[in-house]
């Protein structure tokens, strides 16, 4: 029963670093860049909440609010940094990305505080429901439902769509596509909006949960984010919503079985599995086949 | 000028420090084949890459349909109704064979893509049984039928095709000719970079011999198919046409 309750905390953890994962890897597949800057999204999605919780709105609205800023945030970073970056090696975008994400973290620092704001968690995250000996939060089933309605939204987009036809196009061979005359601006900024989108979704999840605002408040989920993209196989859509998903149950699990003592080091076990896995896996869990035959 | 429908005058492109082709000039009529001939790093590929906008000249004019298109993007090149079967096919293969032909008309509209897609299965009758198949998993054959499909999407005034028999099996290298010379009847207009030239120039109507970045030639398909002096010094071999 408890292990129950532990899988369906995990994959509750795992779709918000899924939807991470997946932006992030979106963005990899048409500019072929790890976007550091991606928990940046998540900054000013925190201030966003801070600036309307503490103003009087609903949540309902915040999350709204939150969604639609993170979409934006995430176009405006293309357009003002990774456009001017593009084509050029893969070391000076993985600067860019690095840039945009100090740059932000200072802009807050600067002209906001150094220091964590708190804001009003709705209270419904901390129901549970009870399933006879089974314990269920319903917060975690709240990510896990809108996690897979995303996902699906995501997968009809991607799949049934000359929009997600022609970003996986651009994410499998950008020339190629281009020749096909598929508008390489129209296409990254829609990969960004995207991008954004799903980040979004998994900050007014993360927002619910921290409670609080401040210039570092993306760091962590872009650190896990990018690892779940990693794990899944970089370059790989599904890899990542997959890397997500085992990340998340990864920890929920070492959390609950680790000796206490021992807790602490949860992160740091983690990475020394997923060490292990590029050992014996160095493409991550998805690998991407390009099969070229005569 | 030429009133041909493509005009490329004194054309020259750099790879690095490396002038890759130099003062080329040619004219492709509408309903031509004409074909791009010569060894290896003669600058074939660079010229039809230059022509459809995938690099740009340092140097001279490309004229499409009246319009001066150097140095415009490969989109704004396909717009234009220049397309290009690339060297290696370049078909998606996570795709499947449909979508890779969806993607080929993604500057029309849905109805034109649907019924450019009846028309592309009726050319190519071999993808109609493997819609649903990934793209990835056709033979080369296949393959290059579905790459030449996937550019004939747009609908195009003429295509530019690269090496398209380059790495297939000689059975394979057959089916290919056919279909340029099925292109060829049913008035297409093309221009293709070919190693092949014995087999080219059977189906062309034009070649021009590039070497070393440079037309050495021009002349007539059948008129240079007999010149076994062109294949003696520019091609590396004794043999003419067949």
């Amino acid at each position: 029963m408890e292990l129950i309750q532990q899988i369906v905390d995990g994959l509750g953890r795992g779709s918000i670093y899924a939807l991470l994962a997946l932006g992030i890897a979106v963005i990899f597949g048409v500019m072929h860049m790890v976007n550091f800057a991606h928990g940046e999204l998540i900054t000013v999605s925190a201030y966003t909440s801070y600036w309307l919780l503490t103003s009087g709105f609903d949540w309902w609205y915040v999350a709204l609010a939150i969604i639609v800023v993170a979409a934006i945030s995430s176009v405006v970073i293309e357009f003002v940094a990774f456009r001017w970056v593009r084509g050029a090696p893969d070391f000076t975008m993985l600067m860019t990305s690095f840039g945009v994400h100090f740059l932000v973290q200072a802009l807050f620092v600067m002209y906001v505080s150094a220091n964590f704001r708190q804001f009003p968690r709705p209270d419904w995250i901390f129901n549970t429901w009870k399933i006879g000996a089974i314990n269920l939060e319903i917060y975690d089933l709240a990510v896990i439902a809108t996690t897979l309605i995303t996902l699906l939204g995501t997968y009809c987009l991607l799949q049934h769509t000359m929009f997600g036809i022609s970003l996986r196009a651009a994410a499998e061979d950008f020339d190629a596509a281009h020749l096909m005359g598929i508008r390489s601006n129209r296409v990254i900024r829609g990969a960004f909006f995207l991008s954004g989108l799903l980040a979004g979704v998994a900050a007014v999840f993360w927002l619910m949960r921290s409670g609080q605002a401040g210039p570092v408040a993306g760091l962590n989920p872009m650190l896990k984010g990018v690892l779940a993209a990693l794990i899944g196989g970089l370059g790989s859509l599904s890899g990542a919503v997959l890397g997500g998903f085992a990340l998340g149950l990864v920890e929920v699990l070492l959390i609950a079985r680790l000796p206490t003592e021992v807790v602490g080091l949860t992160d740091g076990i983690v990475f020394v599995l997923i060490a292990l896995l590029f050992v014996f896996r160095p493409q991550g869990l998805i690998t991407v086949h390009h099969v070229e035959r005569v | 000028m030429d009133s041909g429908l493509l005009n490329v005058e004194n054309l020259n492109t750099r790879y690095g420090s490396i002038r890759a082709i130099r003062r080329v000039g040619l004219t492709v009529k509408a309903g031509e084949i004409v074909c791009l001939i010569g060894p290896n790093g003669a600058g074939k590929t660079t010229l039809l890459g230059t022509v459809a906008g995938l690099l740009n000249p340092v140097q001279g004019q490309v004229v499409f349909n009246n319009v001066d298109i150097t140095g415009w993007s490969p989109d704004r090149v396909l717009r234009a109704g220049l397309s290009l079967v690339p060297e290696h096919r370049r078909i998606f293969g996570n795709f499947t064979v449909r979508e890779n032909l969806l993607v080929g008309g993604v500057t029309l509209s849905q109805d034109q893509r649907e019924n450019l897609l009846e028309e592309m299965l009726d050319l190519f009758p071999v993808l109609k049984d493997k819609l649903s198949v990934s793209a990835g998993f056709l033979s080369g054959g296949e393959a290059q039928q579905l790459a030449i499909g996937r550019a004939l999407m747009s609908n195009p005034k003429m295509l530019l095709m690269d090496e398209p028999s380059l790495g297939l099996a000689p059975v394979l290298v057959d089916v290919v000719f056919e279909l340029i010379s099925k292109l060829r009847d049913s008035g297409r207009t093309l221009l293709v970079v070919e190693q092949n030239a014995q087999r080219i120039l059977n189906v062309a109507d034009r070649a021009y011999v590039m070497r070393s970045g440079q037309v050495v030639a021009e002349g007539s398909a059948s008129e240079l198919s007999g010149s076994e002096d062109l294949f003696k010094t520019y091609l590396g071999g004794s043999g003419v046409a067949a």
